[in-house]
């Protein structure tokens, strides 16, 4: 890990990156708004499968209409956190809670996979009998590695080695 | 005022969040959470409001499922906002970063305001319309443009610190 932080330090992308004052603030803010957005739509997503919001659609024209925002949400995150990583590697890589977050990211579209993708061919797809319970665990779950993963994001600008 | 500033932020919660190891990240952590909700929600309506997103969906219906979530965040976005405040009082409200912030949330507010007890009210000639009033697209691009300012300023007070 070390070998690759040097390697990314050793870049002509770190240096513009450091040395450029208004890059690291200008795409830390397009990552909150990204996250702002991504977490809108699963927010909706998920409490309407909890049963909190009823949007009188169905299932999967709701899932339809918020779940492109998740992904392409999702790709402006990974894009603007893969510049901040570039531009200070140490900060992320040798740090436990991104580390956390990753997993979580990886948890998060697992279960937005698992419950999202079925619906879009069988729109009552966890209405069948036994299947409530386990979309609303999923949906909880979701909602939970999201928060995870944001209060992570802030953290990790506290939990670097200088 | 700067009397009123030093006194908040001599208050023994002011002084535990400025001296505490954890405590500043962790309620900058749950602010975060709680604005990425409000801009996320809010974004939403806007949206639909200006035309771009949701339409073919009643608008009464789109604020009854996610304005009280709007409303929930931005009361908690709003607690642990003063409690930052609150641990730098007199730096924070000397920072223009975080004037303008203050200035641009006022406006958000005024542009809803005038949304709800105008625009609103003809609701239910356009409730089901994708093709939505100009004063409606008007309140919704004026507050996307608002939330995405005060996100800016927001981080740029973390900065400027």
């Amino acid at each position: 890990m070390d070998r690759l932080i040097d390697w990314i330090s050793s870049t002509h992308a770190n240096a513009v990156i450091r040395d450029t004052v208004w890059i690291i603030p200008l795409v830390q803010t397009v990552h909150i708004l990204a996250i702002s957005v991504v977490m809108g739509s699963v927010l909706l997503l998920n409490l309407r499968v909890i049963g909190i919001i009823s949007a009188g659609e169905t299932n999967d024209a709701f899932t339809r209409r918020y779940l492109p925002w998740v992904w392409s949400g999702l790709v402006v995150l990974l894009m603007s956190g893969a510049i901040l990583i570039i531009g200070e590697p140490g900060r992320d890589l040798k740090n436990a809670t991104f580390w956390t977050k990753m997993a979580l990211i990886v948890c998060a579209i697992a279960l937005t996979l698992a419950l999202e993708r079925p619906v879009l061919h069988d729109a009552g797809f966890w209405d069948r009998p036994g299947r409530r319970m386990a979309a609303r665990v999923m949906a909880v779950l979701s909602i939970a590695c999201w928060v995870g993963i944001t209060l992570c994001g802030r953290w990790i600008a506290y939990t670097y080695e200088t | 005022m700067n009397d009123l500033l030093t006194t908040l932020q001599n208050t023994p919660f002011a002084t535990a969040i400025r001296e505490g190891d954890t405590l500043f990240p962790w309620i900058e952590s749950l602010h975060v959470l709680a604005l990425a909700i409000v801009v996320g929600t809010i974004s939403i309506v806007d949206m639909r409001l200006i035309g771009l997103a949701s339409h073919r969906k009643s608008v009464r219906r789109l604020f009854r499922d996610v304005l009280p979530i709007t409303w929930s965040a931005f009361a908690f976005a709003a607690a642990t906002g003063f409690l930052l405040f609150s641990s730098r009082a007199v730096k924070y409200a000397s920072l223009w970063e975080f004037q303008a912030k203050i200035v641009l949330l006022v406006l958000a507010g005024l542009n809803m305001a005038y949304f709800h007890l105008v625009t609103f009210r003809s609701v239910h000639s356009w409730d089901e319309l994708a093709e939505t009033p100009a004063a409606a697209k008007a309140a919704g691009a004026v507050s996307l443009c608002l939330w995405i300012a005060i996100v800016i300023c927001g981080r740029l007070v973390g900065f400027a610190l």
